[in-house]
């Protein structure tokens, strides 16, 4: 039972981990809470279900699409609202960021209505047996592997290639990263087209898991999300994967015991973070130059 | 006297050791240059030295108080105030209002005396605001007094940043490169400046590129150089250092090389 | 003056309250908080539980609802404002749905069905009795040592630091201060429509009251002033030229949250250039 509960917040932790990973990824370069990315996560999902239902996709071709189609959308946010207020106060951004978060939801909500829709994904509800008597469910197995591999492929982008280079050393320094040549747009491009592709793939494992997309969708699994990445140490990217998967496993067990304010546990934890160790689990010490 | 004591002062940021194991002391009423190459660590040791950062290893004391746990404000408190290499006035404030809030850890005014205002908080604001214009004639800015900060020139804007340090009431203030951007003629005042500050009795930390402003007016020099204090003495002392004449020239070799 | 006006002006009254005073924590103190709503809502259910469950005198019950609201305020001030900012808009979002959450949970809040029957005290003087002494305090404040250290940790938090500001102490004064205002205007809110569910008091709610400040100027009293005005009244126009359009608010909030931080992040009132430069420093 208990072990059954740990694979159930694994699996709900690596979907956090994924949402965490394009707020850290933001953040670690722009400095900003891209409010946006719970709407472009509930519009993955609704561009998977879209795919599936309307245009009868089989579920991987609908996951790609959903990821490239968010990616689209975030990438496009950045360029709208974000980048004319690279030089403003630090408010600017985070008001316009919310002001983006509106807009979408209530665009999908005139787009869509309130209602919640299923997620009819055809697998064979088969559960696996791990040992004597933990059962998995196929899905959950399949949202762990998609998960996984994600967070593999982002490890390899970021630590294998030039453009992961980039975006480490952009993180780092920008002034530094623009004197080595570096085109600080392209990289910020790139972190919003990355982020929100793992965002768009989390709306569509999460549509399917609890076999439900509405236009609301993304408000709790957002704040989740960056509370995961608050927890890992903000800006830290093998801290958001660690940080959704321990909210995920704390949620489900603390779950037990408070259901009916299962949504506050993830707000329990980022407070108790930011009183303990604000710098997260895995974070540096953020040092404001001087 | 010693006035402020660093000891053993290490700062690690990541992997890279921006200050290693630097001991450095300031007697009262002397005005001391902190010089080196870019980088050599003088304006982390300014941050350590005001609390902006706490040193991975060693001790500060100021008047014998360990000071290095404390936050940048309550150092202010104590008496050291600083300015920054690159300038942060509160730009959209006036300049009296700029050197107004310098006067804030002297001030107790809190939000029921300020929405009541009874007679001690008239008095206080009236006393704030005539000490105000007293610093801001005392470095010639007081006919600028009522434009807001950011659109004062440049050189100016020095000068508030140190206006504004000085309404503090500090025993020791910290000037990290007053002179960048300075004209000549600017220069000259502004060492005329601190000389006036130092003659006023205060301590002064200054850290500098000009050579001709810190040989000038500095009675002792400390030179750092990656990290490390690599001289400490009368400016005649350290301008025949070889440690010294080598980082220097090391450091112009560098950028020929670049 | 025909009821239908005069309830539009109350409402604008209310609305000015809870402007001015996130004015003063996201305009002058650079915070962004998005509770304000929350703040109100606790207002609204302490002084209305207190005048209806232990019979206290409504006045003395709308300063209850302020304090409630400010000691709310000081819960979730300390532990994100001590802190970098950044975390208080996130955390100010989560504390505002979890509170809805136990409003609708709690049997004392009427859970969903929220309270009724509450006594209408309210009225357009009394709101605008409140607007003055609010507004009044506020230029008091602001133009005090207080206000002023606001200011300063908005342009420069280092900078306010190294003068002497204990920055987190002020950020959370602030915010809790806000709070207060915010939970006053929430009682009289109360007395006013004399029935109140947690859904008045939603994150939608919030953004409607960061709209008005945005829109009249982020930073200027009479600008947050003139934003409630024109967003409390404009939809009352609209609804009355073509009901569908009412649909679309929240839609029109996201687009002018976004463009008025684009093209005129100074608001209608102008002049007063907050929002202009990222201080000097790089």
């Amino acid at each position: 039972m208990f072990a059954e509960q740990i694979l159930n917040g694994l699996t709900l932790g690596s979907t956090y981990a994924l949402i965490a990973l394009g707020y850290t990824m933001v953040y670690g370069i722009l400095e900003l809470i891209n409010f946006a990315h719970s709407e472009i996560y509930m519009t993955g999902a609704f561009i998977g279900l879209i795919m599936v239902t309307v245009y009868k996709m089989p579920f991987p071709l609908a996951l790609i699409i959903a990821m490239a189609g968010s990616c689209l959308l975030g990438v496009t946010i950045e360029k709208v609202a974000y980048k004319p207020l690279r030089k403003s106060t630090r408010i600017a951004p985070l008001i316009s960021a919310i002001g983006v978060s509106i807009f979408l939801q209530n665009a999908a909500l005139i787009l869509a209505g309130p209602q919640v829709r299923a997620f009819p994904v055809n697998f064979k509800s088969a559960s696996i047996k791990l040992g004597q008597s933990i059962q998995m469910s196929s899905l959950q197995l399949l949202i762990l592997l998609i998960s996984i591999i994600l967070m593999v492929g982002l490890h390899f982008l970021i630590h294998r290639t030039k453009l992961g280079q980039a975006m480490r050393a952009t993180a780092q320094d920008k002034e530094a990263a623009q004197l080595m040549g570096i085109k600080i747009d392209r990289v910020i491009s790139f972190t919003f087209a990355i982020g929100s592709a793992l965002g768009g793939a989390a709306g569509v494992l999460v549509g399917v898991y609890f076999n439900s997309v509405d236009p609301m969708m993304g408000f709790f699994p957002g704040l989740k999300g960056f509370v995961a990445a608050v927890l890992g140490g903000i800006g830290n990217i093998p801290g958001a994967m660690l940080g959704g998967l321990i909210l995920g496993i704390v949620e489900v067990l603390g779950a037990v015991y408070m259901s009916r304010y299962k949504d506050a546990i993830a707000f329990a934890v980022l407070i108790i973070i930011l009183l303990v160790k604000p710098t997260g689990l895995l974070g540096r010490k953020l040092q404001e130059k001087v | 006297m010693t006035l402020l004591e660093g000891k053993n002062l290490t700062m690690v940021f990541g992997g890279l050791t921006a200050l290693d194991s630097v001991n450095i002391h300031i007697n009262k009423g002397e005005i001391l240059g902190l010089i080196g190459p870019n980088g050599a660590g003088k304006t982390t040791l300014f941050n350590l030295l005001t609390g902006v950062y706490s040193p991975s290893r060693g001790s500060i004391y100021f008047k014998e108080r360990e000071i290095k746990n404390l936050k940048p404000y309550q150092i202010t408190r104590l008496g050291i105030a600083r300015t920054f290499q690159n300038i942060r006035l509160f730009g959209e404030m006036s300049v009296l209002d700029n050197v107004i809030i310098g006067q804030h850890c002297r001030t107790r005014t809190g939000v029921f005396g300020a929405i009541f205002r009874p007679p001690a908080v008239r008095d206080e604001e009236k006393r704030v605001k005539e000490k105000a214009m007293e610093i801001l004639e005392f470095v010639g800015l007081a006919e600028a007094a009522k434009e807001k900060a950011k659109n004062l020139p440049y050189g100016k804007q020095r000068k508030l940043e140190m206006a504004r340090a000085l309404a503090t009431e500090p025993e020791l203030i910290l000037l990290d490169e007053p002179a960048a951007g300075m004209n000549p003629q600017e220069t000259n005042d502004l060492i005329e400046l601190i000389q006036k500050v130092n003659d006023m009795g205060k301590t002064v930390l200054l850290i500098e590129h000009d050579m001709k402003l810190v040989m000038g007016i500095c009675q002792r020099i400390v030179v750092l150089d990656y990290g490390k204090k690599i001289a400490d003495g009368t400016p005649e002392e350290v301008k025949n250092d070889e440690n010294v004449l080598k980082a220097y020239l090391g450091a112009a070799l560098d950028k020929e090389v670049k | 003056m025909n009821s239908y006006y005069v309830q539009i002006l109350t409402v604008t009254g209310i609305n000015i309250i809870l402007a001015v005073s996130l004015n003063l924590v996201t305009g002058f103190t650079g915070q962004l908080s998005l509770c304000h709503a929350t703040f109100m809502g606790i207002g609204a259910y302490t002084a209305t539980l207190a005048a209806l469950k232990l019979g206290i005198p409504f006045a003395v019950a709308l300063i209850l609802g302020a304090i409630s609201a400010a000691l709310f305020g000081f819960i979730i001030g300390v532990p994100t404002l001590r802190l970098k900012g950044d975390y208080l808009a996130i955390a100010t979002l989560g504390f505002g749905e979890i509170m809805k959450n136990i409003l609708l949970n709690l049997e004392i809040t009427g859970g969903p069905m929220g309270l009724r029957g509450i006594p209408k005290v309210t009225n357009v003087y009394v709101v605008y009795l409140c607007v003055t002494l609010v507004i009044f305090s506020l230029n008091r404040i602001m133009h005090s040592r207080v206000g002023k250290s606001f200011i300063a940790i908005r342009e420069d938090e280092l900078a306010a630091e190294a003068m002497g500001i204990n920055t987190a102490n002020f950020k959370i004064l602030a915010f809790v201060l806000g709070a207060f205002y915010a939970g006053l205007a929430g009682g009289l809110y109360a007395f006013f429509f004399r029935y109140i569910n947690p859904n008045n008091f939603g994150f939608m709610k919030s953004i409607e009251i960061l709209s008005m400040v945005v829109l009249g100027g982020l930073g200027n009293t009479y600008g947050a002033l003139l934003g409630a005005a024109i967003i409390t009244v404009l939809p009352e126009f609209l609804r009355s030229v073509s009901p569908v359009i009412a649909q679309y608010r929240m839609v029109f909030y996201g687009i002018l949250l976004v463009a008025m931080m684009i093209w005129r992040p100074q608001g209608i009132m102008g002049e007063n250039k907050v929002m202009k430069r990222r201080g000097q420093a790089a």
